[in-house]
């Protein structure tokens, strides 16, 4: 294994098709038009000395180090800003040109610290390496002029010396070691977006600034490391870099945060972590990053992790350290015990989204092999099982229809309940930057997110709902669509039903659906509704993309249609530029939809049911199965309270914190007799857990993760499980101690059994996998390379599917006793229920849960910026600090879900879903007003956690049973 | 207390600034000239508000503004001296009326007297090399400094 080492070419490639011939240092190359000198050359394999290029941003022409000479034309052009032309005669290495080079290099290191041998970044500077190309071997100037090196000169301090800022908790800007190439600069603003960084002053003064000359930590930084990556020198430098050392291999892997699925570089020495790099050739990422990704991996190693099995009898017990053997045998032979007492169907577990592929797969196979049941379900339940509702019913696939790259092509976007500048930053960073090229936006949400306006982009059209109408909001954009003429006939004569858009049309034309009539309870300005229907079907290729905002309400399944039903009528579906794009919560949520998770499909969105599909897999596993659905968590929890469901195997998954209503989650957990959870921590739901198996990291094993655009990631091992195995490998064991003959050596014979039993995945293999570094399913015979764009010739069920979609109010409404409406989300710095990320350091930028209230409303509450308020619904009551923001509406609050000690869920109704029981998160009836202290939910709950986390010490243990 | 308000009311006068500029084209330096007329120097505290206004970060007005000398962090003095510092000013003896007129004022470069009645700042050229040595005295160009000239001036400007 060695350091991959990514080819630097200097500036982007060009996208034009024409190709010029040109001869450099003798070599001749052909390559598109408009690409650099200086990328031409490296392409001929002729690295033109450089500093301020790098080919994540556009050329600059600043350090004048990449100068050539070109034939025919005057003095010595910057290669980086130098388009290619036919005929060209480059010479790259000229007596002249050493010269300049020299005598820059010479003025640069005259103001450069000289401590190579102690810098961080030795081994890895770019300025090192070109002084070495350029052959620098005297710097004629001295170093005792004026500069910005040293803190003190000639016994005074240096005015110009600035210390260095180690606010950021993850890297440290030495203003020393700068020499003004301004690469930070650019990447934060061509490729995250923010402007967070610019250039003061001017001239020798010139210096990188964070905001207003603020810290990186008080200015508009989101931490992406963008500028670490970009920045040739030390000056941008990882802190665990200054702490480790210069990684010496790497190995290519995927996140484990969000659905956006990026690759890394994991470089790594020895078996330590020194750094995470977005790797360039990632085709979801394309060499970019968040501060999740790139930086809070720190919870792999944190001291919380527990590495061996527990059991203990009660849940009021301490917990009990067993060998895996004794953990095995002991789950194994209580679910069987309760299986012969209570029934098969007694048992039953859940799949988690942040685990691999192949291992929700054996969990799936265990309890449908296994367990002899199909009480199987996954935390896409509370997410987007009415994605996989909706779209399955209108295009026939339960999934996204693009890939990331379509936004390239797209020209109109509508971004429904999602925000993705928290949830998918890398995502928001290329849709951020197609906007700054001119890209329209429509954003539908209750809240003013980034993306409505901030540096540089601007909505077009911001349609702020009442939580709760997106069906009413949807339809009567189809009503403007319809009653307007905007639709696209043709294509929907050709691809869909049309009797049935007909019938839709009809429906949605009733002007009871009209902007004007659906104002009055959707809060929607109708002039602002209709442009937006207008921009959407008139505006070239309309993309949605749309995340929990959409799914989580009582209506989720039917918003989701209501989407299908825009794109098909306006023809924005099945090419690049358009689609429905779903953007998945978690990194492998869509796989673990795929891969079987739900109590009525097997892998591939094949019903229990049919005979066919079940006949795969009983012959394959030799089991008869059960053709009956199972049942889904709120049903396991429910036959739980009932006494007759007693027992479960939680892989990965926190339901009692990310599950809503907290109360009946607990009740349902507390009921069971034996809850075994399998985390890499105590979480939430192992307080009521009788058995722990520790689970690993995505670090510590291999598997691949379905990303939202169904992608699929290699995930590689890099370390071994600090918890001695694998999570597929607890699994597997466990299925052997409850006598089934699984034998598996590797996750490549996992995803061997997939492919082998679901058509949409038939071609996969991990040696696939290693020649593409990823695909995107359908993977199989008709599509031998995966399909980055579904529906191209006609949608996967045959006609596409108009379907109604009639607005129903929820039935939590606002009262006088609870007047507000509550919607939840998330935040960049944290993930989902925070379990990784509350044990890193991005705790530094969220370190509570906030409730975010309108200055009206909290004007009328007497609640002041930072107060100790109440929230409280007809479900429970919780405390936390108030953020007064107009970006909620009046009448509207907001919080997010990240920390165990508000419990925001607590609030949470059970009102769920009428086709998927996915909760409505996002509609909750609350009142807020002034607290003096945590609530007696929150007291209760602390102490439960803390009696309930005891560890016994192996010195105090009494004998078992 | 009384700073915030300070800042409500330079975000207020801000607001008009970038609202009645807003609709040229390359707004940001006829907003930060007119701040600068309005307030005698340009706030931190107006930099969010043009940053908001113009839908830009905080970092790009402040890169702006910090790249331009003219743009002051804090008012200047009733009178302001630039002279010119550049190469042909220097060779007809600028540097001697330099020294001299810092002298007479007791300042060093870019200070402004603690009666607040005068600032003096190096220029870099005022187009006057024919006129060398030349300075500027509040906005009006003075060419063929003396150091009869230069205690004049200075006599004038602390009157």
């Amino acid at each position: 294994m060695t350091l991959i080492q990514e080819i630097d070419y200097g500036t982007p490639a060009s996208k034009a098709e024409k190709t010029v011939r040109l001869v450099i240092d003798g070599n001749t190359i052909e390559v598109p038009e408009g690409t650099s000198v200086m990328r031409a050359s490296m392409e001929a394999g002729i690295q033109v000395p450089k500093l301020c290029a790098t080919d994540m941003v556009d050329a600059f022409g600043s350090c004048r180090l990449c100068l050539v000479e070109i034939e025919g034309r005057n003095g010595t052009p910057a290669s980086c800003t130098t388009p290619v032309a036919e005929g060209m005669v480059v010479h790259t290495q000229t007596g002249r040109l050493k010269d300049i080079r020299r005598g820059v290099m010479e003025l640069y290191i005259s103001d450069h610290p000289l401590d190579c041998l102690t810098c961080a970044a030795n081994g890895d500077c770019e300025l090192q390496d070109m002084a070495g190309a350029v052959g620098l071997r005297d710097v004629r100037y001295g170093y005792d002029g004026e500069n910005h090196v040293k803190a003190r000169q000639n016994g005074e301090a240096n005015p110009r010396y600035m210390a260095k800022d180690e606010s950021n908790p993850y890297f440290t800007y030495d203003p020393a070691k700068c020499i003004v190439c301004s690469r930070c600069v650019r990447a934060c603003e061509e490729v995250q977006g923010t402007f967070a960084l610019t250039i003061e002053g001017r001239g020798f003064e010139s210096r990188v600034s964070p905001g207003m000359h603020e810290s990186f930590m008080s200015s508009e930084c989101v931490s992406c490391g963008a500028c670490v990556q970009a920045c040739p020198t030390a000056t941008l430098q990882e802190k665990s870099v200054i702490e480790i050392g210069q990684p010496e291999h790497s190995v290519v892997t995927t996140c484990a945060y969000c659905g956006v699925g990026c690759s890394f570089k994991a470089e790594m020495r020895g078996e330590e972590v020194v750094r995470m790099v977005p790797w360039k050739d990632g085709k979801a990422n394309r060499g970019h990053s968040c501060v999740k990704g790139r930086f809070a991996w720190g919870y792999a190693t944190h001291q919380d992790r527990i590495l061996n099995p527990m059991v203990r009898e009660k849940i009021t017990d301490p917990w009990r350290e067993v060998s895996w053997e004794e953990a095995f045998a002991h789950v194994a032979k209580e679910f069987r015990r309760l299986q012969f007492q209570y029934g098969k169907g007694a048992i039953g577990g859940i799949t988690s989204s942040r685990c691999t592929n192949e291992e929700t797969f054996l969990v799936q196979k265990l309890v449908r092999a296994g367990f002899g049941n199909n009480n199987v379900d996954t935390c896409a339940r509370v997410c987007h099982s009415p994605t996989g509702y909706g779209l399955g019913k209108a295009f026939g696939t339960s999934a996204g229809t693009q890939d990331f790259d379509s936004v390239e092509h797209t020209d109109v976007v509508i971004l429904i309940g999602a925000n993705p500048t928290d949830g998918h930053p890398v995502f928001a960073s290329r849709l951020k930057k197609r906007l700054r090229q001119g890209v329209k936006l429509i954003v539908i949400d209750p809240r003013r997110i980034d993306l409505v306006r901030s540096a540089h982009i601007e909505a077009s059209h911001h349609l702020p709902l009442r939580p709760g109408t997106n069906v009413a909001v949807l339809t009567a954009l189809a009503h403007v669509i319809v009653t307007e003429g905007l639709f696209d006939e043709a294509f929907i004569r050709e691809r869909c039903d049309w009797s049935e858009f007909e019938d839709w049309a009809s429906f949605v034309a009733d002007p009871a659906h009209s902007p004007e009539a659906t104002e009055v309870y959707t809060g929607v300005p109708a002039e602002e509704l209709r442009g937006a229907a207008r921009l959407y079907a008139r505006g070239g290729n309309g993309a949605i993309y749309y995340g929990l905002g959409v799914t989580e309400h009582s209506q989720g399944s039917t918003t989701v249609m209501a989407i299908a039903n825009l794109a098909m009528a306006t023809g924005n579906i099945g090419r690049p530029g358009v689609g429905v794009n779903p953007l998945r919560g978690q990194n492998n949520v869509q796989g673990a939809c795929d891969m079987g998770s739900f109590p009525h499909e097997l892998p591939g969105y094949r019903h229990i049911s049919g005979s066919e599909v079940r006949d795969v897999f009983e012959k394959l596993w030799g089991v008869e199965l059960n053709p009956e659905p199972g049942l889904r968590i709120p049903n396991m929890l429910d036959a739980a309270v009932d006494g007759t469901f007693r027992g479960i195997y939680i892989q990965g998954e926190d339901i009692l914190q990310s599950d809503p209503d907290t109360k009946h989650v607990k009740a349902g957990l507390e009921a069971m007799e034996c809850v075994v959870v399998h985390d890499l921590f105590l979480n939430e739901t192992a307080n009521y857990a009788h058995v722990f198996l520790p689970g690993s990291t995505f670090l510590e094993k291999d598997g691949t993760f379905t990303n939202a655009e169904r992608r699929i990631n290699r995930v590689r091992k890099v370390m071994s499980p600090k918890n001695g195995l694998a999570d597929w490998e607890v699994t597997l064991k466990l299925a052997q101690a409850m006598g089934l003959g699984w034998h598996y050596n590797h996750p490549s014979e996992i995803m061997d059994e997939i492919a082998a039993t679901t058509p949409s995945f038939a071609n996969v293999t991990y040696q696939l996998l290693e020649e593409k570094g990823s695909v995107q399913w359908p993977c199989n015979e008709a599509k031998p390379d995966g399909t980055p764009v579904m529906h191209l010739d006609g949608f996967v069920r045959g006609k596409g599917k108009f379907i109604r979609t009639e607005y129903v109010a929820t039935d939590e409404r606002t009262g006088p006793r609870f007047p507000l409406l509550l919607t939840t989300g998330r935040i960049l710095s944290q993930y989902n229920v925070g379990a990784q990320t509350r044990r890193t350091d991005n705790v530094a930028w969220h370190a509570e849960d906030r409730l975010e209230i309108h200055p009206h409303d909290a004007e009328q509450r007497g609640i002041r910026e930072g107060d100790l308020v109440k929230l409280s619904s007809r479900s429970g009551e919780t405390a936390l600090h108030a953020t007064i923001t107009e970006r909620v509406a009046p009448g509207v609050v907001y919080t997010t879900f990240h920390h165990p000690g508000t419990q925001a869920n607590v609030i949470t109704t059970d009102f769920t879903d009428w086709a998927t029981s996915c909760p409505e998160y996002k509609v909750t009836a609350v009142q807020v007003s002034p607290s003096n202290g945590p609530t007696a939910w929150q007291q209760d709950y602390e102490a439960q956690a803390t009696q309930s986390r005891r560890i016994a010490r192996e010195d105090a243990l009494e004998p078992a049973e | 207390m009384e700073s915030r308000s300070a800042d409500t009311d330079i975000a207020s006068r801000t607001e008009a600034i970038v609202g009645r500029l807003k609709p040229l084209e390359g707004p940001l330096l006829p907003i930060l000239r007119d701040i600068q007329r309005e307030f005698g120097y340009v706030p931190q505290a107006s930099l969010p508000v043009i940053a908001n206004g113009l839908n830009l970060s905080r970092a790009e007005v402040h890169g702006v503004v910090s790249f331009y000398h003219d743009y002051r962090e804090a008012p200047a003095g009733r009178h302001v001296i630039k002279l010119c510092r550049a190469e042909a000013c220097q060779s007809m003896g600028g540097d001697e009326l330099a020294e001299r007129l810092l002298g007479l004022l007791g300042l060093d470069w870019h200070e402004t007297g603690a009666d607040r009645k005068v600032t003096i700042e190096p220029v870099y050229c005022l187009g006057l090399c024919a006129c060398a040595p030349a300075a500027m005295v509040d906005g009006e160009v003075i060419g063929r400094l003396d150091a009869e000239m230069v205690d004049q001036l200075a006599k004038a400007v602390q009157a």
